[in-house]
């Protein structure tokens, strides 16, 4: 099999595996680190599995260390996670010493033992006390940190100030600190389920399956049933089209079974949609990478049309399978759609259904700017653009330092 | 027959690519409307200034959004300034030989627009404008060029970050208003083909992306080379 940076070759940008393995020289034998709170599910697990082999690959001796916590500590940092984003959350003094707590039993066990420790989110921030001499520490923040509860944010402030740096997914998300911040915007993996080519019969296959008919264009917005996620807009939008045009919408989200407001907010699209054949409601499971990939392959117009978003990844996805996207105008949305070159960014549901009209209407535009949006994801958005910054951090730290 | 630029013209010194990567750095600096953004233009560092007007051309190698700087896309788009917008996406950093240089115009151009339209510096934008700096970190290719030919096909094939590294990051590192390209065409050492490091350097004027320069330098090439006899 060939080494994986090769199998990225032909998806990266030209040259994008020469300049790697360049950067890569100048870091060879360069022992990195990453600190998370969990080795399988969410993000931050998913990436790092992605990344540490093309590390790897390029001289960077790399090890991933997971810290262990109580049900508490996981319930103290949940809290902290939503604090972190703005919802209020009531923390108590024993959920802080639990933190801190935690963070020094693990500060015992794990093995601090490398040049560079990427040390991610807010559960492990703590371990900085333990940083080793000559070691650089980097805070990495995925979360959107920019309007967090106070009182959350003065008690890890102390912490992520001690670091060398930090590394923030958009400029937006970044908080005043005494240490330089850098911008590293998350990534899709192209060759993973979620985003790989698929063939037109697998195509077809899964959406029989899914019992999506392909008979009029589909209008997608694949997100979870969250007001920010605004699908009553979507429905909105789709209503305004209608009128018009025959087309179908389809909503791909999560099963609700662990999300009370997720199935509320579910219970009240489908009465707002009523008895609309044309509309359809999926609940997918988080395994469900292929699932996702041929219903944006298949898909005419794919919408994201948040009130408020993180990075909003799903936009990156759907433009490197070609896609026209209409988001809503917040968050990382507006760094991935260069309006009307790569999308359209929207703020109302009039918004939306004005430009599905106009793509509808003019196929020619559907097809030039799901070109221009799919090359757009590659140049900015691919996993190998996120090994590079990464290099480019550790390369800047160690100039600095010399 | 004649003899092709292949041919007769090798380099005593060949042209080396070189790649590059940028690294953004959040400075913490953040305006909300066009006074604001005036006064932390006066304060941010030089690499702030470059970042968000020279570096445009590494970020957007092949799309060209609403005006080719950060500043007069926000100032349209969310300062809602369409006259300062356009007054400032006309601007060409290339023009400038210093950073400071082109901070001084750019300062000027709002000083002068707020002066004679005192109403609109209170227009509150939809989104802050946060000041960005960048840090450009270089790595040789293993890509040389010793003829016209093969400098060519290096330029058709290299990466958008060299090409920014030699045309447009180049100004800026020599100060001379040279990019690296037409400084190695012309060079006695190089190919010593003046008029032709003439005309490439006239494209990084053009107001092209970095993708449009690269199709009109190896267009220009290609028209060199034919008229030798020679072949890309």
């Amino acid at each position: 099999m060939a080494e994986l940076l090769e199998q990225y070759r032909a998806v990266a940008p030209p040259g994008t595996i020469e300049f790697l393995r360049q950067l890569g020289r100048r870091l060879e034998g360069t022992r990195m680190l990453h600190v998370n709170s969990t080795r399988y599910g969410g993000g931050v697990a998913e990436m790092l599995h992605r990344l540490l082999p093309l590390f790897e690959e390029l001289g960077i001796r790399t090890r991933w260390e997971v810290m262990t916590g109580s049900e508490a500590f996981y319930h103290t940092t949940k809290s902290f996670h939503n604090a972190l984003q703005g919802m209020s959350q009531h923390i108590t003094k024993a959920m802080f010493d639990e933190y801190l707590e935690i963070n020094r039993e693990n500060a015992k066990r794990l093995n601090f033992d490398a040049d560079v420790a990427m040390i991610h989110d807010p559960q492990p921030a703590a371990l900085i006390g333990s940083r080793p001499p000559g070691a650089r520490w980097l805070w990495r923040c995925h979360i959107d940190v920019s309007a967090p509860q106070p009182a959350v944010w003065q008690f890890l402030r102390p912490f992520v100030s001690q670091y060398d740096a930090a590394i923030v997914s958009l400029q937006k998300f970044a908080r005043r600190l005494p240490v330089p911040q850098f911008i590293v915007y998350p990534s899709i993996d192209p060759l993973s389920d979620k985003n790989r080519e698929l063939t037109q019969e697998e195509i077809t296959s899964i959406m029989e399956k899914l019992g999506v008919p392909t008979d009029k264009p589909i209008l997608l917005q694949v997100s979870r049933f969250d007001r920010f996620k605004d699908p009553l807009g979507v429905v909105a939008a789709y209503r305004i089209v209608k009128q018009s045009h025959d087309c179908r919408l389809v909503l791909a989200g999560g099963t609700a079974t662990d999300d009370p407001e997720g199935a509320a907010v579910l219970a009240e699209v489908q009465e707002a949609v009523g008895l609309d054949p044309d509309v359809q409601f999926l609940l997918l499971p988080p395994t469900a990478n292929l699932e996702i990939n041929a219903l944006q392959r298949a898909a005419t117009i794919i919408l994201q049309k948040s009130v408020r978003e993180g990075f909003g990844l799903t936009v990156t996805e759907a433009m490197w399978k070609g896609k026209p996207v209409i988001g809503g105008d917040t968050g990382g949305i507006t760094v991935q759609l260069i309006h009307g070159y790569t999308g359209y960014t929207v703020n109302s549901p009039a918004g939306a259904a004005f430009y599905i009209k106009r793509l509808l209407n003019e196929p020619e535009r559907i097809e030039a700017i799901g070109r221009q949006a799919k090359e757009f994801a590659r140049n900015r958005f691919l996993v190998t653009r996120h090994v590079q910054d990464y290099l480019g951090v550790m390369i800047h730290l160690a100039r600095r330092t010399a | 027959m004649n003899p092709s630029v292949n041919e007769y013209r090798r380099a005593l010194r060949p042209f080396q690519f070189v790649s590059c990567m940028e690294l953004r750095e959040v400075l913490g600096k953040r305006a909300t409307d066009v006074v604001r953004l005036l006064e932390l233009m006066e304060e941010v560092p030089l690499d702030s200034i470059y970042y968000h007007t020279h570096s445009f051309y590494l970020r957007h190698s092949y799309a060209q959004t609403l005006y080719p700087n950060d500043f007069a896309t926000w100032v349209a788009l969310y300062a809602h300034d369409r006259v300062l917008g356009e007054q400032l996406g006309v601007l060409d950093p290339f023009a400038y030989l210093s950073l400071d240089a082109l901070r001084q115009e750019i300062i000027t151009i709002i000083d002068d627009h707020l002066s004679s339209h005192p109403a609109v510096y209170r227009a509150m934008s939809g989104e802050p404008f946060d000041f960005i700096r960048s840090h450009v970190i270089e790595a040789p290719l293993d890509r040389q060029a010793w003829t016209l030919s093969e400098f060519r096909n290096a330029v058709r094939e290299v990466e958008a970050g060299a090409l920014y590294f030699h045309l447009c990051e180049a100004r800026m590192r020599k100060t001379t208003g040279f990019d690296d390209f037409s400084h190695w065409l012309s060079a006695r050492d190089g190919l010593s083909m003046p008029e032709l490091a003439a005309q490439v350097q006239r494209v990084v004027r053009l107001g092209l992306n970095l993708e449009g320069m690269r199709a009109r330098i190896v267009a220009l090439c290609d028209a060199e080379l034919m008229a030798h006899g020679g072949t890309a």
